[in-house]
C-alpha cells in the first residue's frame, strides 16, 4: 500500500509547474510535496492561514503558532505570508490557486465529487474542501482506484456531493484519467494493468485515449 | 474608556445560559484559553458555539500526551454546548459522543462560507453570495436557524445566499494587544481572530503580551481596538 500511495503521489507531483500555488489535502495528497521536481518553485497554501509551507520541524524545534490544516506543527519558507481565514478563502475562491489535490470517496464521470460525508457514519465535515474544489483552477483527485473492491469512480455519485463537475484529473495506482466533455478518458495506464483490468475496477465506461501512454512513476 | 483591561471572570460575567458565542482558533491554535477557563468556572450551559471545529480533547496526538482539553474542547468536556456551528467536527471525539447521546446538535458550514458569514456580521452586510456548496446539501439543507437557503443567479452563474452570523460574545486571542484593544495575532493564530472581532455584541480579547498604549509602532496592529470591548491579560503561550 505504501508503494501504491508513493506511486500516485509521484505521478501527481508531475502535474506541478514552476510558479504554481497549490493546496494539498490531508493524507496521500500531502505526500505529493515530497516528489515535486527540485528545479521548479511551487508555493504550498495551507488553508488555515498561510502560503509557503515547507515541511516538518525536528522535535523540540516546533513553533507553537504554526500548524498546518491537519493540526501538525510545520515549518515555513522565507517567502511565507500569514493571513486570516477570510483572506485564505478569498485566495481559494478568487481563483488564485492553480491546483488543489484531494482524496475522494466517489468521483463521477462528469467530474462530480463526493468526499466529505457518509450518511449515518461518524460526522466529520467538509472543512475547506467545498471551497477548494470550487475555487482552484485545477482539481486533481489522488486516490486508490477502489475501496475494498468497491468502485469509487462511477456514472453518478451516490454519496452527498462536495461540488458538481469540479474534478479535472484523477490519478490512481492503475492510471491517469481526464474528465472531458465526451467522458472519462484514460490518458495513461500503469504497466501492471490491462485496459480490461482498469475498466473492471471502474463503475462507468472508460474512453481510452488513442495516444494513451504508460503511467510513469519517475 | 481608554483602558479596557479587566479580569477573565469579569469578562465572562455577562454570559448567560442559552447565549450564542463565537470562539476563534483552528484546532485550538489561536483560541483564547484563559477565557474558555473562565467560562468553565462560571458553569454557563446550553450555549450555541460558533467556531471552526471542536478544539482538542485531553491527550489527543495533536495536543501532546497528557495535555488538558484546548479551546472549544474545554466547553465540550463540561457539557456546556447544545449547538455547534462549525466547518469540521471529526477531530475532537467528544463531538460525536455528544451527537450520539443527543445532547449536542450541529450545523456544518464550509470553512470559507463560515468566515464570510462572520465577516458579514462584523462588516454590516446583509449576507454574502458564494458559489461554494451549489448542488450539494449546503443548498438543499436548512441553515443554522432552520431557514431555507436561497439560490441567486447572477450573469448565468448560481450562488448560495448566506446570511450573516452574529453572536452575543466573541472570544479572541491576541499575541500583542494594547490597553485600548488594538491587536495582532501572530502567524497561523490569526485564523478567525480578525473576522470574529466585530461580529458580536461583546468582543473580548485575551492577550499574550499586553503593551501600553503608544509603546509599539501602530503598524504592528492588524485589528482596531474600536472593534474590541474588553482585554484580558495573561494568555499563556502554548507549551508542547
Amino acid at each position: 500500500m505504501a508503494d501504491i500511495k508513493a506511486r500516485i503521489a509521484k505521478r501527481v507531483a508531475r502535474e506541478m509547474h514552476d510558479g504554481d500555488v497549490v493546496n494539498l489535502g490531508i493524507g496521500l495528497p500531502t505526500m505529493v510535496s515530497d516528489y515535486i521536481a527540485e528545479d521548479i518553485v511551487v508555493t504550498v497554501h495551507s488553508e488555515n492561514g498561510f502560503a509557503g509551507l515547507d515541511g516538518y520541524p525536528e522535535p523540540g524545534k516546533e513553533d507553537v503558532d504554526i500548524i498546518d490544516s491537519g493540526g501538525s506543527y510545520v515549518t515555513v519558507l522565507p517567502r511565507v505570508e500569514f493571513f486570516d481565514t477570510a483572506t485564505s478563502f478569498g485566495i481559494i475562491r478568487g481563483g488564485h490557486l492553480d491546483t488543489t489535490v484531494l482524496g475522494a470517496m466517489q468521483v463521477a464521470e462528469n467530474g462530480d465529487l463526493a468526499n466529505w460525508i457518509i450518511p449515518g457514519k461518524k460526522v466529520a465535515g467538509m472543512g475547506g474542501a467545498m471551497d477548494l474544489v470550487e475555487g482552484a483552477k485545477k482539481v486533481i483527485i489522488a486516490m486508490t482506484h477502489t475501496q475494498k473492491g468497491n468502485h469509487k469512480i462511477l456514472e453518478k455519485c451516490t454519496l452527498p456531493l462536495t461540488a458538481e463537475k469540479c474534478v479535472n484529473l484523477i490519478v490512481t495506482e492503475m492510471g491517469v484519467m481526464e474528465v472531458r466533455p465526451e467522458g472519462l478518458v484514460v490518458t495513461e495506464l500503469h504497466p501492471d494493468y490491462t485496459k480490461e483490468d482498469i475498466q473492471a475496477a471502474t463503475g462507468c465506461k472508460l474512453i481510452f485515449d488513442p495516444n494513451m501512454k504508460a503511467m510513469e512513476e519517475e | 474608556m481608554i483602558d479596557k483591561v479587566i479580569t477573565a471572570d469579569e469578562a465572562v460575567a455577562g454570559v448567560e445560559d442559552g447565549m450564542t458565542i463565537m470562539v476563534a482558533g483552528f484546532l485550538a491554535t489561536g483560541s483564547p484559553e484563559i477565557l474558555m477557563d473562565a467560562l468553565v468556572r462560571k458553569g454557563v450551559k446550553h450555549l450555541t458555539v460558533i467556531g471552526n471545529d471542536g478544539g482538542l480533547a485531553e491527550g489527543q496526538p495533536a495536543n501532546g500526551p497528557g495535555k488538558t482539553p484546548r479551546g472549544i474542547g474545554k466547553l465540550l468536556d463540561n457539557h456546556m454546548v447544545d449547538h455547534i456551528i462549525a466547518s469540521h467536527l471529526g477531530v475532537n471525539p467528544r463531538l460525536n459522543e455528544q451527537f450520539a447521546d443527543g445532547s449536542l446538535k450541529y450545523t456544518l458550514v464550509p470553512q470559507g462560507t463560515l468566515a464570510e458569514k462572520i465577516r458579514a456580521a462584523s462588516y454590516g452586510l446583509g449576507g454574502v453570495l458564494t458559489p461554494t456548496g451549489v448542488g450539494t446539501p449546503m443548498q438543499s439543507e436548512k441553515d443554522e436557524l432552520g431557514r431555507d437557503k436561497k439560490v441567486v443567479e447572477i450573469d448565468g452563474r448560481e450562488y448560495l445566499f448566506e446570511r450573516p452570523l452574529h453572536a452575543d460574545y466573541a472570544f479572541c486571542r491576541a499575541t500583542i494587544c494594547d490597553r485600548f484593544g488594538n491587536f495582532m495575532s501572530a502567524k497561523a493564530t490569526k485564523n478567525y481572530n480578525y473576522v470574529m472581532a466585530g461580529a458580536a455584541d461583546n468582543v473580548i480579547v485575551a492577550a499574550e503580551q499586553l503593551v501600553e498604549i503608544g509603546s509599539v509602532d501602530p503598524d504592528v496592529f492588524q485589528v482596531s481596538g474600536v472593534m474590541v470591548n474588553h482585554v484580558v491579560e495573561g494568555e499563556p503561550k502554548w507549551q508542547i
